[in-house]
């Protein structure tokens, strides 16, 4: 999957990852996709509610090794 | 009325480890787009100040707080450090150490810190009030706080919460 822009959040704790998805999604356009990289198991179902409150949209959420990656595109 | 969602939150304590739910909650509020408040009350105006050092943990008559050093190989960061309380009382800067060795986790587990979380708030336009009859009984000065505060009573806190759809008192 394409992303117009990557944030790596490995290694931050909760609320850090948030926090900074919110702020990379500012910096890029309706329908642009952001990546996220976590390793915070917590930040799974955190995405989801992030998603969920906010209207931007979760496609894709996938775990490997003890990293999860995430793809969301911005309202 | 519009129809933003609105979250008040009254932090009343000022240790480090209590500093942490009403700044992270606020944050992550304001990342979901609550217009957030937070009102600093008796020692939760230790939050505010310009010098975080104040802000300390104590694992004194505090059970639920495991004592697990952040250094070492594994199975002595393993270990939980049993202290009793009265040994704990009469061991002097006791709360330092404890204080020191907190930070030193929260840095091994990409927990942010205080001040970090203070300032994505207020980035985030997360609104700070003092309560000002709290910072004449303790003696402050507005000088002692970070700015962008606003001093009020207990009356201004109600106008926030009053419209607010979720309020937690920490």
């Amino acid at each position: 999957m394409n992303a117009d822009k990557e944030l790596d959040a490995r290694g931050l704790n909760c609320p850090l990852p948030i926090l900074r998805a919110k702020k990379a999604l500012a910096e890029i356009g309706s329908g642009q996709v952001l990546k996220i990289l976590s390793t915070d198991p917590g930040s799974v179902k955190d995405f989801q509610a992030f998603a969920k409150q906010t209207g931007n949209e979760l496609m894709s959420s996938t775990e490997a090794g003890g990293e999860y990656t995430f793809f969301m595109k911005k309202k | 009325m519009d129809d933003q969602k609105k979250l008040t939150i009254i932090a009343t304590k000022g240790t480090l480890d209590w500093a942490y739910p009403p700044f992270i909650l606020a944050s992550t509020a304001a990342a979901l787009g609550y217009e957030a408040t937070i009102f600093f009350t008796f020692y939760g105006l230790q939050c505010l100040r310009k010098d975080l050092s104040c802000l300390k943990v104590s694992p004194l008559g505090n059970p639920g707080m495991p004592m697990k050093m952040p250094f070492g190989p594994k199975w002595f960061k393993d270990i939980n450090w049993n202290i009793p309380n009265i040994i704990q009382a009469s061991i002097p800067w006791y709360e330092d150490v404890a204080t020191a060795l907190m930070k030193k986790t929260i840095a091994n587990n990409g927990v942010a810190t205080i001040a970090e979380l203070r300032e994505l708030c207020q980035e985030a336009e997360v609104k700070f009030l003092a309560c000002q009859m709290t910072v004449e009984l303790f003696g402050f000065e507005h000088s002692d706080f970070i700015d962008g505060i606003e001093y009020v009573g207990a009356a201004t806190y109600f106008e926030y919460g009053g419209e607010a759809d979720i309020s937690l008192f920490i």
